[in-house]
């Protein structure tokens, strides 16, 4: 059984200008990833009967919601039978996958699904100024975590590395190889942020974030906008390209929402996630030609790799020094686009977005040279954490 | 040393998580504990997950726990009013080390903090909240 009965195929996809201080705004963004990928599709605006998007009109901080559900749909007049957004859900895919059931459900024939970002314009002003302004008090999970000085993941995620570090002997050297491929891949990718070659050498002596991370193991907040064009299967126009099933989506979290109550702590919601992809398909880890694999933090991705099976618990650091298998030309490549640590922070979808292109094999300079059909896809890192099984039909 | 900072964001402090954040007036470290199956639990809600009792309370506990793991903060998130480098952990409690807390620890040299390195609680009194802080057991750090 295949999620959603297989039901709904990818038709599409769209992305904006992806850069640093491109002050414009969220929306506009938007709006550039929604007609490029409702056009990929071949369809038309008027064709659109849903629309999905992460996180919705939160209270956050500095362009973290560039836009939402209902700035997208009315920005473009659509007429809509069904549409959502949400923050708790299961990571960023997580309302994507949501538009996936409303098509399976009979709810939507077409949806567009978004991220739009605007934290380097929106973080511009700067963050300390905006932490040490704030007037009110932490409430929520930051109420546990900010008057200790915990303001940022790094801290949350750091304190995971650590104790994986502890008990299995991962070494920031391995640790390094996963920002060390994103820049590698980037160069190949004309939209990355960063793209000037780096070393081992660069890696360690970058100055520290919070142990065990450094700069250059956090990711780039950046402005942009990616979409997806989810259809019912046989209502998508002709294109001539293949459209993409999906074969499993993993949603699952079997403990609390913490950042610091997990049972095990070398572990993470990935690892629920993966589960209960794995248990909707007879496929396997060894049946995936790629993965893209969110890297908010380098350490995330070893989670996603871990939790995907394409290593043992606990072996990732000996699976890291194995620089060739995860290359492009290699078994299995990994975040080909360069990911979020060298591309940008799309905040997710940019790893859905790039295994749909290699797929589709319009990935331009950074194509896989080997025939590629299954693809991996894993987001979220801490409690937060969905995943997709991609499969281009043959 | 650790340092202390001038300034902490403070807690907005609900009708459950009062007893967490003022148990440190009377010197007690007050964590939220099951009387159906007697496991401690935090944050602090009205019903235990493990077997969804309401008959919950917060209880002192001995306010001592052991360093799960920790990471050196270096990026000055605060500007100058919360200097770097400083420590923060999420610490296991001795009573239920399933259960946890993320801390600052304290008056210890960053370079000494280790996985296992047994702590104790203390508390730093800002406005109407005490914020309960870890510092390694006398004698714990070479």
């Amino acid at each position: 059984m295949t999620f959603v009965d297989d039901k709904v195929v990818i038709t599409g996809v769209g992305q904006s200008a992806v850069g640093r201080k491109l002050f414009r705004s969220g929306i506009d963004l938007a709006i550039d990833a929604a007609l490029e990928a409702i056009a990929h599709a071949g369809l038309q605006v008027e064709d659109i009967d849903g629309v999905a998007s992460y996180p919705g009109p939160v209270q956050a901080e500095g362009g973290f919601v560039g836009a939402t559900t209902h700035e997208v749909r009315d920005a473009l007049g659509m007429r809509t039978n069904w549409v959502l957004s949400g923050v708790e859900t299961p990571g960023q895919l997580g309302t994507l996958m949501d538009g996936a059931a409303a098509i399976a459900g009979g709810r939507a024939t077409h949806v567009l699904a978004f991220r739009s970002v605007c934290e380097s314009s929106g973080q511009a002003a700067g963050r300390a100024a905006a932490l040490t302004s704030v007037a009110e008090r932490a409430r929520g999970h930051a109420e546990f975590r900010m008057p200790f000085g915990a303001a940022s993941p790094a801290n949350w995620i750091g304190m995971y590395a650590m104790r994986y570090m502890h008990e299995f002997g991962l070494t920031r050297e391995q640790l390094g190889q996963v920002a060390l491929n994103a820049r590698r891949n980037a160069a190949r990718n004309p939209k990355a942020i960063y793209t000037a070659p780096m070393t081992l050498d660069d890696y360690l002596s970058a100055r520290m974030i919070s142990y065990p991370f450094s700069l250059y193991d956090c990711d780039i907040p950046c402005d942009g906008a990616t979409a997806v064009i989810l259809s019912r299967r046989g209502k998508a126009p002709s294109t001539g390209r293949t459209p993409i099933a999906i074969e499993a989506a993993g949603s699952a979290l079997y403990e609390r929402h913490t950042w610091d109550q997990r049972v095990d702590l070398t572990t993470m919601a990935a690892h629920d996630s993966a589960a209960h992809l794995w248990q909707q398909t007879s496929l396997t880890p060894a049946d995936v030609d790629f993965a893209t694999l969110y890297d908010g933090f380098s350490y995330l991705t070893t989670q996603w790799i871990e939790a995907l099976g394409f290593c043992k618990h606990g072996e990732v650091g000996p699976f890291l020094d194995n620089t060739a298998y995860y290359a492009p030309d290699g078994e299995l490549p990994i975040n080909t686009h360069g990911g979020q640590l060298s591309g940008g922070r799309l905040h997710g979808y940019g790893f859905l977005h790039e295994a749909c292109v290699q797929l589709w094999r319009e990935a331009g300079e950074r194509q896989i040279a080997k025939d590629v059909q299954v693809a991996a896809v894993g987001v979220g890192g801490g409690p937060e954490a969905g995943c997709l099984l991609l499969r281009r039909d043959s | 040393m650790t340092t202390r900072p001038a300034y902490r964001v403070l807690p907005a402090v609900t009708a459950e998580s009062a007893a967490f954040w003022t148990g440190g007036a009377e010197g007690e470290l007050r964590i939220y504990r099951c009387h159906s199956c007697q496991h401690y639990f935090h944050p602090p809600v009205g019903v235990c997950f493990r077997c969804h009792s309401r008959d919950v309370a917060p209880e002192a506990v001995s306010g001592r726990a052991t360093v799960a793991t920790y990471t050196i903060n270096v990026h000055p998130w605060f500007g100058d009013a919360f200097p770097t480098p400083y420590v923060i952990a999420i610490v296991e409690l001795d009573e239920e080390p399933d259960t946890r807390l993320t801390t600052q620890l304290v008056d210890c040299p960053v370079e000494d903090v280790r996985i296992g390195m047994p702590v104790e609680v203390e508390f730093e009194h800002h406005d109407d909240v005490w914020i309960p802080v870890f510092r390694p057991v006398a004698g714990s750090v070479a």
